[in-house]
């Protein structure tokens, strides 16, 4: 073998994948959660951030993005720059130095001058992230399973007698849990306070032991609509976007029951060691203006996190469907909701879901 | 033969052409090919030593080793090893702890600390991090009136216990874990509370699911590699395309096609409705359970134990089974007698390879488990992916390893490893 023929073709081959390299250097990554809620951040965020500024963008999905941040993060190979996590989320990794900070007076103004951070709403711009949408954890059933009285609160999720048939639930400790204690009749208000004693804890187990026989386990977003549909569980805990995505969008037999809905925020954080993180806060920054926001809701039924936007949610992409009944914040919905409590869930997360999973893995 | 002869003392050495004693032109020779070889197999094993054992002595090491606490909490270890707990300490160890949390709050790293602390003692999370939003007012002395004002839970004897535990590095805490065991407050280690007792009940449930599926590919596949290894080549040929199929099938597509085949309004449900045997509401539940993991992952795992078995079966000539049933042995016999005991190296070889794959098996039990049927590696992906704590995902993965080396060793001691063929 030739070996300085060898060592100009292997220059060469290098010199032309850098060149390559060179020219697509402004696309970023963004990860979300899959399914109809990343093809809403598609049409909303990521197809105009693409046409305005000519940068490439790659969606990629995770059933949970936080998970997959902190590990790579942890381990010194990051990959994602953006990504949309939920409240507790984003303020556990931001606490724990795994993201990056995002100065909050560098975003966008409402278009009637209000800064941004009088904009958003309550608790939506942390350290580390900006919030682009309220969404909420429900239960839902297939219409045509019953005939005469229909699920209206949230303990007949849990009554299996009066409405039997499978039942689907996230293969988790959030928002279980609360349902739990909501379901055997504690108000919404105090369910953190008794969640926060031994005693709590194990009446919510003792709830889900009811059902636990029932029970099939999603990980997945995506998951609930399908096990609805393939008739697989009579109803089943999802977020309401999916639902509404089912039902309005696809004309599914489904019905949201908003009685004890828990809220939720979603956030957009950069991960610590971003490749390109100043292309990450430009597509941040473009994506929670007024407009986008109130955009997003077109495609999904999540509300968006600036009151500025608000005014400006409309119909949904069929151009008929008013989109604000069908947001978890339309006052309607929100006789008996809880918001999701993010100082209870950063202390409690690992405790919890360690004997949650206990419990799943025990007959 | 060899005819020694006395008489003849002297004897030239043999040289080569050049004048070099043989002896020493064949040891050149002889470590020149060894060392072509040795270059020939180093790629391999450069890249073993790399991607294989590297990274599990590095797990090895992860599981005793966490020194996430010593790392970022350098003044409270020192007085930690320096002073053994008793009691609560005074002063100066909350002097210690102050400035390290101060150090902290500006590192960003107290909620990390507390996440360490946390594995042993619930809400230590918030304990520091909320500490360390407060550090401000720790300006100087007395920092234990300070500390215990701002929570006081930094009186807790627990916690320190916890914190000297976590202060060495090195530490076999994991282990104890992943054995359902803890730490009480007198430092012994016991059960923990029976609700949150998982790892005994799963490692146990691995190996029993994992040897009951071994059997079944055993039972299945038997036959099946009988059939390949004695029908005429055309059709065995057809036979093995048909074992091979599902083997290049993604691991995915087959587990969820068991999905749609096995679940409550799938294929075999609709089947069962369909003829009459059971009514619309007497479906079968044979998906989300133990049986949904154990038909899955015996198919999944079937050509691994078909496999050894056929190449074990090709090399048994007929002419034995035929001899002995020529000299009066019923079929039964000479199958018993003469056929099988030359097939156990096939068995040998397919039952460890299901059992030992089946026992790392995660996606298939995640997908179509439900609660009963995970297994002890969807615990470990559990720690990996999503609570981070790579130390007890280690120290669960050691064991399984231990596991496998030690079922290795009795086969090797009942059986012998050399009698074992894979292929």
């Amino acid at each position: 073998m030739n070996m300085s023929r060898l060592m100009a073709s292997t220059v060469l081959v290098a010199s032309i994948s850098l060149g390559a390299f060179g020219v697509s250097a402004g696309e970023i990554t963004v990860m979300s959660w899959g399914g109809a809620y990343t093809k809403s951040q598609v049409e909303a965020y990521h197809k105009p951030w693409m046409a305005k500024t000519g940068n490439k963008l790659k969606s990629v999905d995770a059933p949970n993005p936080a998970a997959p941040i902190k590990a790579q993060v942890i381990a010194k190979n990051v990959s994602i720059d953006v990504a949309d996590v939920e409240f507790s989320d984003a303020v556990r990794l931001c606490d724990e130095g795994l993201l990056e900070t995002i100065d909050a007076s560098q975003l966008p103004a409402a278009p009637d001058g209000t800064p941004a951070i009088k904009d958003f709403i309550d608790g939506a711009l942390t350290e580390c992230a900006v919030a682009s949408i309220v969404w909420s954890t429900i239960y839902a059933y297939d219409h045509t399973k019953f005939k005469g009285k229909k699920p209206a609160t949230m303990a007949d999720f849990f009554d299996t007698e009066k409405f039997p048939g499978k039942r689907g639930m996230r293969k988790g400790a959030k928002a279980n849990l609360e349902m739990a204690l909501m379901g055997d009749g504690v108000p919404a208000a105090d369910v953190y306070k008794l969640l926060g004693t031994k005693a709590g804890v194990k009446r919510a187990f003792r709830k889900l032991d009811q059902i636990k026989k029932d029970v099939v386990w999603w990980d997945a977003g995506a998951q609930p609509p399908q096990l609805l549909a393939d008739g697989e569980v009579a109803m089943t805990t999802a977020y309401n976007g999916r639902i509404f995505g089912a039902a309005v969008g696809e004309g599914k037999p489904f019905t949201i029951v908003w009685d004890g809905q828990i809220l939720d925020l979603d956030l957009f954080v950069i991960p610590k060691g971003a490749p390109n993180k100043d292309l990450a806060l430009d597509f941040i920054k473009f994506s929670t203006d007024t407009q986008r926001l109130a955009d997003q809701s077109k495609y999904i039924a999540y509300g968006p996190a600036r009151k500025s936007s608000a005014a400006l949610v409309g119909l949904y992409q069929d151009g008929k469907t008013k989109m604000g009944p069908h947001m978890p914040t339309a006052p309607d919905n929100m006789k008996n909701a809880l918001l999701s409590s993010l100082e209870f869930w950063a202390d409690h997360d690992s405790e919890l879901n360690e004997r949650f999973n206990a419990w799943i893995a025990a007959n | 033969m060899t005819v020694t002869a006395p008489g003849r003392v002297e004897l030239t050495a043999l040289t080569t052409g050049d004048g070099t004693p043989l002896k020493l032109a064949l040891a050149q020779a002889t470590r020149r090919a060894r060392r072509r070889a040795f270059l020939l197999v180093c790629p391999l094993l450069l890249f073993v030593l790399v991607t294989f054992a590297v990274p599990i002595a590095q797990m090895l090491y992860l599981s005793i080793n966490n020194p996430i606490f010593s790392q970022h909490m350098p003044r409270l270890t020192a007085y930690l090893q320096a002073n053994p707990v008793r009691g609560v300490p005074g002063e100066e160890g909350f002097a210690a702890l102050a400035l390290d949390l101060i150090d902290a709050k500006k590192n960003r790293t107290a909620a990390r600390v507390g996440v360490r602390i946390n594995y042993a003692r619930a809400g230590s999370i918030s304990l520091f991090k909320s500490t360390a939003r407060k550090v401000r007012k720790l300006t100087g002395p007395p920092y234990r009136e300070k500390l215990l004002k701002i929570n006081e839970d930094w009186a807790d004897l627990h916690l320190w216990r916890v914190m000297e535990r976590a202060s060495s590095s090195h530490t076999l805490s994991f282990y104890a874990a992943a054995i359902d065991l803890t730490y009480d407050l007198d430092g012994n280690l016991v059960q923990v509370e029976p609700e949150r007792r998982i790892y005994v009940l799963l490692f146990i449930r691995t190996w029993v699911l994992s040897a009951v599926i071994a059997f079944l590919c055993l039972l299945l596949g038997y036959p099946v590699a009988h059939l390949l290894a004695t029908l005429p080549l055309r059709y065995s040929n057809l036979l093995m395309i048909m074992v091979l199929l599902p083997f290049w099938t993604s691991l995915l597509v087959r587990t969820t096609s068991w999905i749609a085949l096995l679940q409550s309004q799938g294929v075999i449900n609709d089947l069962l409705v369909l003829l009459g045997i059971v009514g619309e509401e007497g479906r079968v539940q044979m998906m989300y359970n133990q049986l949904g993991t154990i038909v899955a992952m015996t198919h999944i795992l079937l050509p691994f134990m078909i496999l050894p078995l056929y190449s074990v079966m090709k090399t048994i000539p007929p002419d034995y089974v035929r001899a002995a049933r020529s000299l009066g042995a019923t079929p039964l016999t000479a199958f018993l007698k003469v056929y099988f005991p030359q097939s156990v190296p096939g068995i040998g070889a397919g039952f460890l390879l299901v059992f030992i794959l089946a026992i790392g098996y995660y996606i298939t039990p995640a997908l179509v488990g439900g609660s009963s049927g995970q297994l002890i590696s969807n615990q470990i992906a559990f720690h990996m992916q999503i609570s981070l704590n790579w130390s007890l995902a280690a120290a669960l993965g050691a064991i399984l390893l231990f596991g496998v080396v030690l079922i290795y060793w009795l086969y090797d001691r009942l059986i012998g490893i050399d009698n074992m063929k894979l292929g």
